[in-house]
C-alpha cells in the first residue's frame, strides 16, 4: 500500500467534510478496498473510516413500511435484523462473502462499489430502493451506471438505503467457483404494482433489469410465465468461468428458480 | 503516525501506527503475535481470521486504527487459563483437524465465532460457515468432524478415523 | 482393540499443541535483529529482450540499501536442474540456463527483473516503482504444440522449444505399433491433464544472514528437504562450501512438492545478505506465489488402448506433451519421464508400453513435481481410457479392470519396473463394499426423482513411492543419491532425540516416527523427540517427497535403532553377566533368556554415559547411532476409488456425493494420520477435476493468478470420505513394510471423478464421452449442449 492517513470521524458531517480534501477516499467496511489497496491499484492521500459513524448504522422500519437500512450497516447485521421485515433480502445478505467479511462488509460500501458480480446491487435494483446521500435521494434505477460506476459525486456518502417491502421475493446467486462473487445472480420480488427482476454478475454493463421476464411475470407469478424468454448472449460477460451465451442461459434458470423459492 | 489503543486477549496496548499498517501487521509485528497468519492478499483465505469485539473479521482486512478501542481475541488467548487446550482445540487435536498448522489458528478462531451464534451446527452450517476458511492439507473431512465434536454431537458414526 | 501407543496406534498429533496454540514457528515468524526486505521486481509481460534498467532513481530513495539486477548474478550459477533425461536418440535434453535474476531476456510473467532491499519493505517496494526498464517485448509462446512446432524462440542458444523427445521403452516400439495394428478393439482419447498450483497455505519465504565473523551464512525458507537446498545452492549457485552454508527450514505449512525446489529467492536472499552484511528478508505475497512457485501437470496426451476379442489389454501407446515452462525447475525434466512412463502399466498386465513424450519450453512460470507428479498423470489417462472403452465395448468398467489385473507378484513391467507385492482384487472388493456400489441404482433412482443425473466412477491406481533406489535413479539420469538418514542419540536417563533427514510439513512425523522407536524399545512414545529441518543439526538426508519419508527415512531410523539396540544389549550382558546372545530387549527391560534377572533401559542408557562399570575395552562410551538407508526398490501404494457425483441438467454444475477410498499402503504406523493424509489427497484430486485452473491467455498473462480466479476447493464443495486401509500387503524390501500414503489420494482420485461425470451425463442420454478438466459448470454445460 502507498502511505495514506485514516480519519475516523463520528458524523456524517464531519466524513463530508473531510471527504473534501484531495485524493480523500471514503473507507467503509474495506472487503474491496483494502484488497485493492494492497495491490496499489489505488493512492488515496487519506481514508475516512464510516465504521464509527453511529448514524449510519442499523435498520428500522419507516412510517410507509419501507426497511431502511443506514449505509454504514454490515452485511451480518442485515442478515440477522432483516430476517423479520423482508427475509429475502437478510438471505441475500446472509451468502455475501464469508462470515468475516460480512461482519465488516457493509451496503452502501458495496453498492457505491457497484461490482458487476456483487450482490447488493441487484438486491437494490430489485427492490426498487432509494439509495439516501448525505446530498440527495436517488433512486436504484438511476443509481447504477455501469460497472464499478455510479451516479454518486466525488464525496459524497450513501448515508441510507430504503427498501420497499415485496409481497414476495427471493434472490438466486449461482456462484463463481473461485471468488464466490455472483456468476449470476438475480433478485426477483413481487410488489402491488409489477414484478421486478434484477441481474448482476452477467453483464458488460453491471447490474441490470430484465424488463421482458418483469411483464411476463407481472402478469403471472409462477416459473412458467418465462417459458420461452431469454436474454441475448450479447453483452454478457465471457471469461474463464462461463461463456457468455452460459450466463445467459443462467440468467433464465436463476430467475425461474428465484420465481418458484419466492415467499 | 497515529497512536491506536486497544485490548488484546485482555491486555491493555497502545502503539504507534500508520495509517496503512493492517490489524494483522499490527499483531504480528508489533505485537509479535505471530499465530494470526496471512495466506493470500484477497481476504479470501481466513488465516487472518481473530475476533474484533467478539466478531470473526479477517485480520489482513482490516486498519490497525479501526480496532482502536476494540477488544481483540486472537488465536494466543484461546487456551485455558492453565495453558490446557480449550474444548474448539482440543477437538482438532482429538480428530486430527490439521496437519501443517497454518490455516488452524484461522479455523479455531471461525469456529468459536461459530459455535457462539450456532451451539449445534449441523455439517452443512458447519461447511457453510467455513466459506471463508481455507485448508489444503486436511480436505476439511476432520475438521467439519472437529468442529462437531467440540459442538457436543456424537461423531462416531462419521466415516474414518 | 486398537492399540494405545506404538505401530498401528492413532496417537494423537504432538505438533498440534503448538498450531493450535498459535506457538507454530514458520518462517515469516523469524524476525532477525537488523533484517531488511527485499521487494522483487517481477516481469509483467511474458517474453521480452532487456534492453536497459536504470535503478539509479530506485537507488536514492530512501531507505534503500541497495539494487540488484541480472547483472550482479553473472557470476554465479544459474538455478541447477537435478536429473538428466536422454532423449529418444540418445541425447541429452536441452538444459537453458535458469538465472537468479533475468539477464537479457524477460521468458516468463513473474520473472524476477530486479531487487531492491530497504529497511523497510514499504520503502522497498517504493523505490521498485523508479526503475526503469527498458524492454522490447517479444511475441509470446504459450501454447505446447506450437512451442514444438518452431517458431518464437524461448531460449536463443537452443535449437528448438523441444527440451527432450522422449521413448519409452523405445525398443518396444515396433511390438507396440503391431499389436494395436492388430487389435480386436482400440479406443482411443485426447485429454488435457490441466496444469495446477500446488498452494500451499503457506507462502514460500525465505530470510538469508551472514556473519562477516566467521563467514557463515544462515537461510531459513520454507523448505521440504533443507539439505537438498543446501548442496543445490551452495554447490551449484553460489559456490558455497556446506560448512559454510546452513539450511533451516522450520514449521513448514504445507508444500505438496512446491516447496522441494531450489527458487532463485533463495539464492537471492542467502547472496544479498552478504552482499549488503544484514539480513534479508522475503515473504511471498499470494499473487507472487501464482506467478513463482512451481506449477504442476500441465500436460497434453493422447493415449490408444488396444484390446483383443475376449477384451484383454495387449498394447498401450501414447504421445503427450508435457509443459516445462520457461526453465527446467529442480525436478521438472524427471516428472513427465521417470515418475510417469514407468507407471503407464497401472495395475494391469498390459504386455506391450510405448511412451513418447516431448517436454517444451513455453513462456509461462517453470513446471515442477506437485503432489503425485506424473503418476496422476499417468493414472488419469490409464483409468479414463479403460472407461472409455468399456463403455465402447458394452462391459462393466470393473469387471474389465478385473479381468485385466496383475495377479502375481512380483510382477515386472515392460516399462522397466518391478511391482515386488499388490493385492489388486482385495482394495477392489474393500472398494465395492464401503462406497456400497450394489446401492448405487437406488440413489441414482433418488437423484432422478429429484431431477437431477446421478453417476458412478471407479478407478484403480498404483504408484511408485519411497523414492528412490539411488544405483537405478542413477541410470535414469539423477545427479543425486535418494537414500535417507537418521541419527539416533540416547540421551544419558534413556530419553531419545533422533535426527532425521525427512522434513515434516503436515504429515506428523514428529508423532508417528517416535511411535516406531517406542515399538522397538519399548519405552512410552513421549521420551522420543525428533528433529528436522535444520542442516546443522540433521544428517544428510534428501528431504520429504516422492511418499518417501517413513519408507525410505524411516527404513534409516529403524537401521540406526537396531545399531543402537545391539549395542545397548551388550552394556545389558555386562551388567547382568550374561552373553549378549541371551539378552532379550521387551518393554524397556533388557532381560536374560529364562531367567528373571533384568535391568532397565535407563539403567543400560546411564551406563552407557557414566561408564564406571563398563566393558571400556570393547566397546565405547556413549549411546548414538546413524544409519543411512538406500531402499532396494519402489513401493508400490496401490488401490481402488470411487465417485458418484450429480450433475444438475440445468446449470451443468457438479456435486460429490460420496467418495471412497481403498488403499493398499502396506503396513500403517498411525492409522489416524494416514486416513488424514488420504482425506487431503482426494481434495485435491476433485479439485483438479472439478474445479481447479492454472490459465494463461495467448500473451502468456496468468489469467488465474489469485484466489479470485483460480478455484480452491472449499469446505462446502466437498463431503465426508469413505476411506479405508485394512487391505495391507506389505512391502517387501524395508524394514517396516510400509509404502507410502501422501500422493495416493491425489492420484486415485480425478479419473473416477471425471468418470463419474461421464456416467451421469450419459444415464440422462447426453452423449458426451470425454470432457477436459476441470469439469466446471460451464465446461459440462457446453458438452451437454454440445453432444
Amino acid at each position: 500500500m502507498y502511505a495514506f492517513e485514516i480519519e475516523r470521524p463520528s458524523t456524517i458531517a464531519d466524513a463530508v467534510a473531510a471527504l473534501q480534501a484531495e485524493d480523500a477516499q471514503a473507507l467503509s467496511g474495506g472487503q474491496t478496498l483494502i484488497p485493492t489497496l494492497k495491490a496499489r491499484l489505488a493512492m488515496p492521500s487519506a481514508l475516512i473510516s464510516l465504521s464509527g459513524i453511529g448514524e449510519m448504522q442499523g435498520l428500522c422500519m419507516s412510517d410507509d413500511g419501507a426497511l431502511c437500512i443506514g449505509g454504514g450497516t454490515t452485511h451480518a447485521t442485515v442478515a440477522s435484523e432483516a430476517a423479520a421485515h423482508y427475509p429475502a433480502l437478510a438471505a441475500m445478505a446472509s451468502h455475501i462473502g464469508d462470515p468475516a467479511v460480512r461482519n465488516r462488509g457493509t451496503i452502501g460500501g458495496s453498492l457505491a462499489n457497484n461490482d458487476p458480480s456483487a450482490c447488493y446491487p441487484a438486491g437494490a435494483l430489485g427492490s426498487g430502493a432509494t439509495i439516501i446521500t448525505n446530498a440527495r435521494e436517488i433512486a436504484a434505477d438511476d443509481f447504477f451506471d455501469g460497472m464499478f460506476t455510479t451516479v454518486l459525486d466525488e464525496g459524497e456518502l450513501i448515508t441510507e438505503v430504503r427498501l420497499p417491502i415485496p409481497q414476495a421475493a427471493n434472490y438466486q446467486k449461482f456462484v463463481q467457483p473461485a471468488s464466490r462473487f455472483a456468476l449470476v445472480g438475480v433478485f426477483v420480488a413481487k410488489y402491488a404494482d409489477g414484478v421486478r427482476v434484477a441481474v448482476t454478475g452477467a453483464s458488460e454493463e453491471g447490474v441490470f433489469r430484465w424488463s421482458e421476464a418483469e411483464a411476463a411475470l407481472s402478469a403471472d407469478f409462477s416459473a412458467s410465465a418465462l417459458d420461452g424468454l431469454s436474454v441475448p448472449a450479447d453483452g454478457m460477460i465471457a471469461d474463464l468461468h462461463g461463456s457468455a451465451a452460459y450466463r445467459a442461459h443462467l440468467v433464465g434458470v436463476m430467475t425461474g428458480r428465484a420465481v418458484a423459492a419466492a415467499s | 503516525m497515529t497512536s491506536v489503543s486497544m485490548t488484546v486477549n485482555g491486555r491493555s496496548v497502545s502503539k504507534e501506527v500508520e495509517g496503512r499498517t493492517l490489524l494483522v501487521d499490527f499483531l504480528r509485528n508489533d505485537m509479535r503475535l505471530t499465530g494470526t497468519h496471512v495466506g493470500c492478499d484477497t481476504s479470501q483465505c481466513g488465516a487472518c481470521v481473530v475476533h474484533v469485539d467478539g466478531r470473526a473479521v479477517k485480520a489482513c482486512a482490516m486498519f490497525a486504527i479501526e480496532a482502536d478501542g476494540a477488544e481483540v481475541g486472537t488465536i494466543e488467548g484461546q487456551a485455558n487459563a492453565d495453558g490446557s487446550l480449550n474444548v474448539i482445540q482440543q477437538a482438532f487435536q482429538d480428530h486430527h483437524g490439521l496437519q501443517c498448522g497454518f490455516c488452524t489458528p484461522g479455523m479455531v478462531m471461525s469456529t468459536v465465532a461459530l459455535l457462539k451464534d450456532n451451539p449445534k451446527p449441523t455439517e452443512a452450517e458447519v461447511r457453510d460457515y467455513l466459506e471463508g476458511n481455507l485448508c489444503r492439507c486436511t480436505g476439511y473431512h476432520n475438521i467439519v468432524k472437529a468442529i462437531m465434536a467440540a459442538s457436543g454431537q456424537d461423531v462416531s458414526s462419521i466415516a474414518a478415523e | 482393540m486398537p492399540k494405545d501407543s506404538g505401530i498401528g496406534a492413532s496417537s494423537k498429533r504432538r505438533e498440534d499443541v503448538r498450531f493450535l496454540t498459535g506457538a507454530g514457528n514458520y518462517t515469516d515468524d523469524i524476525n532477525i535483529y537488523g533484517q531488511t526486505y527485499v521487494h522483487f521486481l517481477r516481469a509483467d509481460v511474458a517474453h521480452a529482450t532487456i534492453n536497459a534498467i536504470d535503478t539509479s532513481a530506485a537507488a536514492a530513495m530512501p531507505g534503500v540499501l541497495q539494487v540488484f539486477t541480472g547483472a550482479d548474478f553473472e557470476p554465479v550459477g544459474g538455478i541447477p536442474c537435478g536429473w538428466q533425461v536422454t532423449d529418444r536418440h540418445g541425447e541429452p535434453m536441452q538444459e537453458p540456463k535458469h538465472p537468479v535474476i533475468a539477464h537479457g531476456k524477460i521468458r516468463h510473467v513473474g520473472e524476477i527483473v530486479a531487487a531492491v532491499v530497504a529497511e523497510s519493505l514499504a520503502e522497498a517496494r517504493d523505490a521498485a516503482e523508479e526503475i526503469e526498464l527498458n524492454l522490447t517485448e517479444l511475441s509470446a509462446v504459450v501454447d505446447m504444440k506450437d512451442a514444438a512446432a518452431g517458431g518464437t524462440k524461448v531460449h536463443d542458444d537452443l535449437t528448438s522449444n523441444v527440451c527432450y523427445d522422449w521413448g519409452f521403452v523405445e525398443e518396444n516400439k515396433g511390438a507396440v505399433d503391431e499389436a494395436i495394428k492388430n487389435a480386436a478393439h482400440v479406443t482411443t482419447l485426447e485429454l488435457v491433464n490441466n496444469r495446477l498450483v500446488a498452494n500451499p497455505m503457506e507462502p514460500r519465504v525465505a530470510v538469508g544472514e551472514y556473519s562477516r565473523a566467521d563467514d557463515m551464512h544462515t537461510l531459513h525458507t520454507t523448505s521440504q528437504n533443507p539439505h537438498v537446498i543446501r548442496l543445490l545452492m551452495g554447490a551449484f549457485v553460489l559456490s558455497i562450501p556446506e560448512h559454510k552454508l546452513r539450511v533451516v527450514a522450520p514449521d513448514v505449512g504445507g508444500g505438496f512438492g512446491t516447496k522441494i525446489f531450489h527458487y532463485a529467492e533463495e539464492a537471492f536472499c542467502t547472496f544479498a545478505a552478504k552482499a549488503v552484511n544484514r539480513p534479508v528478508k522475503w515473504t511471498s505475497t499470494r499473487s507472487e506465489a501464482f506467478m513463482s512457485d512451481a506449477h504442476g501437470r500441465d500436460h497434453v496426451t493422447k493415449i490408444e488402448l488396444a484390446l483383443d476379442a475376449d477384451n484383454n489389454f495387449t498394447a498401450l501407446r501414447t504421445e503427450t506433451y508435457a509443459n516445462m515452462g520457461a526453465y527446467l525447475s529442480t525436478f521438472a525434466s524427471s516428472v513427465p519421464t521417470w515418475l510417469h512412463g514407468t507407471l503407464m502399466a497401472g495395475n494391469y498386465k498390459t504386455p506391450n508400453i510405448y511412451v513418447n513424450v516431448k517436454a517444451v519450453f513455453t513462456n509461462t512460470v517453470p513446471v515442477d513435481a506437485y503432489r503425485g507428479a506424473g503418476r496422476p498423470e499417468a493414472t488419469f489417462q490409464i483409468e479414463r481410457v479403460i472407461d472409455m472403452a468399456a463403455r465402447e465395448l458394452g462391459v462393466d468398467p470393473i469387471a474389465l479392470r478385473r479381468q485385466n489385473f496383475v495377479t502375481e507378484f512380483p510382477y515386472a513391467t515392460p516399462v522397466a519396473v518391478e511391482y515386488d507385492i499388490g493385492d489388486y482384487e482385495a482394495t477392489m472388493a474393500k472398494l465395492e463394499e464401503i462406497a456400497d456400489i450394489g446401492g448405487f441404482a437406488a440413489r441414482r433412482a433418488e437423484s432422478e426423482a429429484r431431477g437431477k443425473m446421478r453417476g458412478l466412477g471407479v478407478n484403480c491406481y498404483i504408484e511408485a513411492c519411497g523414492i528412490a533406489p539411488s544405483n537405478l535413479v542413477g541410470q535414469l539420469g539423477a545427479r543425486a543419491g535418494l537414500y535417507d538418514a537418521a541419527t539416533v542419540r540416547v540421551n544419558a536417563t534413556g530419553s531419545i532425540s533422533v535426527m532425521v533427514g525427512a522434513h515434516s510439513h503436515g504429515q506428523g512425523h514428529e508423532t508417528s516416527f517416535p511411535q516406531v522407536i517406542s515399538e522397538m524399545i519399548g519405552i512410552p512414545e513421549d521420551q522420543i523427540d525428533i528433529v528436522h529441518g535444520d542442516t546443522s543439526k540433521i544428517p544428510f538426508g534428501m528431504g520429504t517427497y516422492g511418499s518417501r519419508s517413513l519408507a525410505v527415512c524411516g527404513s534409516a531410523m529403524v537401521r540406526a535403532a537396531e545399531k543402537v539396540i545391539d549395542k545397548a544389549k551388550k552394556i545389558a550382558a555386562h551388567l547382568l553377566e550374561a552373553s549378549d546372545a541371551d539378552i532379550e530387549l521387551k518393554d524397556g527391560q533388557f532381560s536374560v533368556a529364562g531367567t528373571d534377572k533384568s535391568v532397565a533401559w535407563g539403567d543400560v542408557t546411564l551406563a552407557a554415559y557414566v561408564p564406571h562399570n563398563y566393558p571400556l575395552e570393547d566397546i565405547e562410551p556413549g549411546l548414538e547411532e546413524t544409519a543411512f538407508y538406500d531402499p532396494a526398490n519402489f513401493t508400490y501404494p496401490a488401490g481402488a476409488y470411487a465417485c458418484e457425483v450429480e450433475v444438475d441438467p440445468e446449470t451443468g454444475k457438479v456435486t460429490i456425493e460420496r467418495f471412497a477410498a481403498a488403499d493398499d499402503f502396506g503396513n500403517v504406523i498411525n492409522p489416524m494420520i494416514v486416513s488424514g493424509q488420504v482425506h487431503g489427497g482426494i481434495a485435491q484430486g476433485i479439485g483438479q477435476a472439478l474445479m481447479e485452473n492454472c490459465s494463461y491467455d495467448e500473451n502468456g498473462q496468468l489469467i488465474s493468478g489469485s484466489y479470485m480466479d483460480y478455484t480452491m476447493p472449499r469446505a462446502d464443495d466437498l463431503p465426508f470420505y469413505d476411506v479405508d486401509h485394512s487391505c495391507q500387503t506389505p512391502c517387501t524390501h524395508n524394514p517396516l513394510g510400509v509404502k507410502g500414503c501422501g500422493e495416493a489420494g491425489a492420484i486415485g482420485s480425478p479419473p473416477s471423478v471425471v468418470n463419474a461425470v461421464i456416467d451421469a451425463l450419459q444415464s440422462g442420454g447426453k452423449d458426451v464421452t470425454h470432457i477436459d478438466m476441470p469439469l466446471t459448470p460451464t465446461r459440462v454445460w457446453d458438452a451437454m449442449n454440445n453432444a
